[in-house]
């Protein structure tokens, strides 16, 4: 533990202090919800439509945020300690890694044996280095790689790792750590209690960083969402899960890839027989020129396909149907082979071939296969029935149960988010499992080191929570509770600050450089409206927030307002156009050397901040030398900019930021546990 | 759990007995890998000795039909008791793999 930094200890709120919560919430959102009425009523000029809207538009965004924090923490919930584990409960503890050094996931392996309760651990290497596995094997930890079977299929990155893992062991539950949380001993005593419950999924911890000084310029501890945030979701069965720290049922994972598993199958079958009718026509009709044998296969081929649909609408077994089809396929295909193979011999024997060029069978489809530049001659020679059956071939690799296009048919943790932890969540939740927020801080990790670490890494949170609220939105997914989608879709909504942000960065320049006005004036009763709000929403983070530093967060929030715009844009990228996201992998390493200041980084922010400043001088110029600004309208925008400048600093603070060196101490001490 | 093996009409039967759960699954699927590379794709799993089947079993099922299927066979359950029913129809993988009611009706309809 550095010097100066908070104890590890987790702050919890008394009943007293959730009952002034309540009442001071409550208080804070009347405020709000009276000063948006007349903002949208009375207070926006018009003729300034294009500040004026996105202004009032990102108060309004505000206020809704402010609404699901009222629904968040109205429930906190305060479990205390966890009852008595069942006895006989197994655990894999998996220490997750991909390209981290061998002595840091080592660090983290050796301390999760020395856990107290019975357990396996295992190293689950995605990076296959065989110096981490000679490591794990001469301290006797079980060490896991992706199998044979992931080799040219998406890999799926962290998703991929645990559900490579999940079918190579077998424990009842399973804790996840990465490579850096370094558990204490009692984190299975401590929490594997709640499993008592029979429908209890997931069980989550804190999430602590013991490399962070007291100031945390780079936002790294989350207390409040360590804390109130997680609490409160957890009083509406939403605690979420944070892809380390934390337990998991195995039977409840396995059940989502079942389901995940015939889902999948369901809707490739169907878009494969569907997606057929036109490849076939296509087929039939080069094969209708002059080759009656083709023309007459294709056709029982397509009979086949509309039977295969009319047996899966009368609720025929997925498996059943698709082996039918194959069979019609085959038997279809055969005569027209068995015709083309004497051809095709024929031919290579006219080229030159000999038997030895050996055409093979597709041992899927039992559709021969030859050389490439064999086919390659046959093709230029027009054997067009070859191509047509190619087309064939690759349906009936479609319409089948296999999952072909995955490395594993059954994947237990989510695939559609780069954040698989709160995909999985969500999809836990909709099957009607619980999961338990245990607010005890019972393994500490490594945070980013310095801000481009930082920025990657909040990036890569906003990216995948925005990809899961637009691939599956919690609003509308079968299964949730109402207060469940209300919990995923607070998190999502408070991604989507950097355009509110925009709006609150370039209103005051505009009014104190060109006198653009977005309010009809900024006179008595803007201040009698908005100041009561304003305060009583200070109140509100001053109560939940009593005892743990939440300001970096506020600041943060809107500070990082070009990483949040940009996850927004990529995110949309992604999931409407297809465009490439890009896995980055948070480094648990700061680079060597000296590093310079990161302009490239942050260079939006300072930007505002000029932009911001400049705005002040030339208010304050105008205000003495024209009548064009009122004394009012320079007070509130003046201070207006100071805050926004306060708050943007935290960047500048990130970005000189360089990491203490590590403790001596404790240097000795990862010495002696890796040796 | 037991796994006993025997073959009729050129299929495998399978028995299984027993928990059919997360920490028997691995062998099934084992088994099942080593029948397909010996050269017998076209398998029946028989329940009827299976008492209680988990997710994980599912799973190795599912594994075992990915298997039989690329080497040109198929897999087939038979004889599933009531708690293997409820589990199947849970999660919906009974769409997928409904069960024959016995091992001959598994056999016969090939």
């Amino acid at each position: 533990m550095l010097d100066g930094a908070p104890s590890a200890e987790a702050v919890s709120t008394t009943p007293r202090r959730l009952f002034a919560l309540r009442i001071v919430t409550v208080l804070s959102l009347l405020a709000g919800t009276v000063y948006l009425v007349w903002r949208w009523g009375w207070s926006v000029n018009w003729d300034y439509w294009w500040i004026a809207v996105p202004l009032v538009l990102a108060e309004t965004y505000a206020l809704i945020d402010g609404y699901l924090f009222g629904f968040t923490i109205w429930r906190i919930k305060r479990r205390g300690a966890a009852p008595p584990p069942s006895p006989d409960a197994t655990v894999d503890v998996f220490v997750t890694t991909y390209n981290e050094p061998v002595d840091l996931v080592m660090t983290t392996a050796l301390a999760a044996l020395e856990i107290t309760w019975p357990h396996q651990t295992y190293i689950l290497d995605d990076g296959a280095r065989p110096e981490m596995k000679a490591a794990a094997e001469a301290a006797g930890i079980g060490y896991v790689t992706r199998t044979d079977d992931w080799a040219d299929r998406p890999r799926h990155a962290k998703a991929g790792n645990l559900n490579n893992a999940l079918l190579q062991t077998s424990g009842e539950f399973l804790m996840i750590l990465d490579a850096d949380q370094i558990p204490k001993p009692e984190i299975l005593d401590r929490t594997l209690g709640w499993f008592d419950d029979p429908e209890m999924a997931l069980v989550q911890t804190p999430q602590w960083f013991s490399n962070v000084s007291a100031s945390d310029p780079l936002g790294s501890q989350a207390p409040l969402f360590y804390g109130p945030i997680q609490q409160g979701k957890d009083g509406w069965n939403a605690a979420f899960f944070c892809g380390s720290n934390a337990v998991i049922r195995r039977e409840a994972l396995m059940r989502l890839g079942v389901t995940g598993y015939v889902k999948a199958v369901e809707s490739a079958v169907r878009a494969a027989l569907e997606a057929s009718e036109r490849i076939l026509a296509r087929a039939a009709r080069r094969a209708r020129k002059g080759d009656i044998d083709t023309a007459g296969a294709i056709s029982q081929v397509r009979e086949g396909v509309r039977t295969a649909l009319a047996d899966l609408d009368d609720g025929a077994a997925y498996g059943d149907v698709t082996f039918r089809f194959q069979s019609t396929v085959r038997t279809a295909s055969r005569s027209v082979v068995d015709r083309d193979l004497a051809g095709i011999a024929a031919d290579l024997a006219e080229l030159g071939y000999t038997d030895e060029v050996g055409i093979t069978a597709d041992p899927e489809t039992g559709i021969p296969m030859v050389q490439e530049d064999v086919l390659h001659e046959l093709t230029t020679r027009d054997l067009s029935p070859l191509a047509a059956l190619e087309e064939v071939a690759q349906l009936m690799r479609k319409v089948d149960v296999t999952r072909s296009d995955e490395a594993q048919p059954v994947m237990p943790m989510a695939i559609v988010s780069v954040t698989e932890d709160m995909a999985t969540c969500m999809e836990l939740h909709a099957a009607g499992w619980k999961s338990a927020y245990h607010h005890e801080i019972l393994a500490t990790g490594l945070a980013p080191e310095d801000v481009g670490t930082m920025l990657k890494q909040r990036l890569r949170w906003a990216q995948g929570t925005l990809q899961v609220l637009l691939k599956d939105n919690p609003l509308k997914k079968r299964g949730l509770t109402a207060g469940q989608r209300l919990m995923y879709f607070a998190t999502m909504w408070s991604y989507l600050s950097g355009f509110a942000a925009l709006a609150y960065l370039l209103a005051p320049v505009l009014y104190l450089t060109a006198g653009v006005l977005p309010v009809h004036a900024y006179g008595l009763t803007f201040l009698a409206l908005f100041t009561p709000y304003f305060l009583l929403n200070q109140l509100v983070f001053g109560i939940v927030g009593y005892g743990v530093r939440t300001w970096r967060g506020h600041q943060y929030s809107l500070a990082l307002f070009p990483i949040w715009i940009k996850a927004c844009t990529t995110a949309v990228g992604n999931v409407w156009f297809g465009r490439e996201l890009g896995f980055i992998v948070t480094p648990k390493v700061r680079e060597g050397g000296r590093q310079p200041f990161p302009w490239r980084l942050i260079w939006p922010q300072l930007l505002v901040m000029v932009l911001l400043t400049l705005a002040v001088l030339s208010g304050v110029v105008q205000l003495m030398t024209t009548d064009n600004l009122s004394v009012i309208g320079v007070g509130v925008n003046t201070i207006w900019v100071l805050y926004d400048l306060i708050v943007l600093s935290v960047i500048i603070e990130a970005a000189l930021y360089r990491a203490p060196e590590p403790d001596p101490i404790e240097d000795v001490t990862n010495e002696e546990l890796v040796s | 759990m037991q796994i006993e093996q025997s073959e009729r009409d050129g299929v495998v039967v399978l028995s299984t007995s027993g928990r059919f759960n997360m920490m028997s699954a691995p062998r099934v699927k084992t088994r099942i890998d080593e029948t397909v590379a010996a050269g017998s794709a076209r398998i029946v799993v028989d329940l009827s000795e299976v008492d209680f089947i988990d997710s994980s079993g599912l799973g190795a099922l599912i594994g075992g039909l990915k298997t039989a299927r690329q080497a040109g066979g198929d897999l087939r359950i038979a004889a599933a008791g009531e708690q293997v029913v409820t589990v199947l129809k849970l999660t919906n993988l009974d769409r997928i793999l409904t069960p024959f009611d016995t091992v001959e009706d598994a056999i016969h309809e090939w």
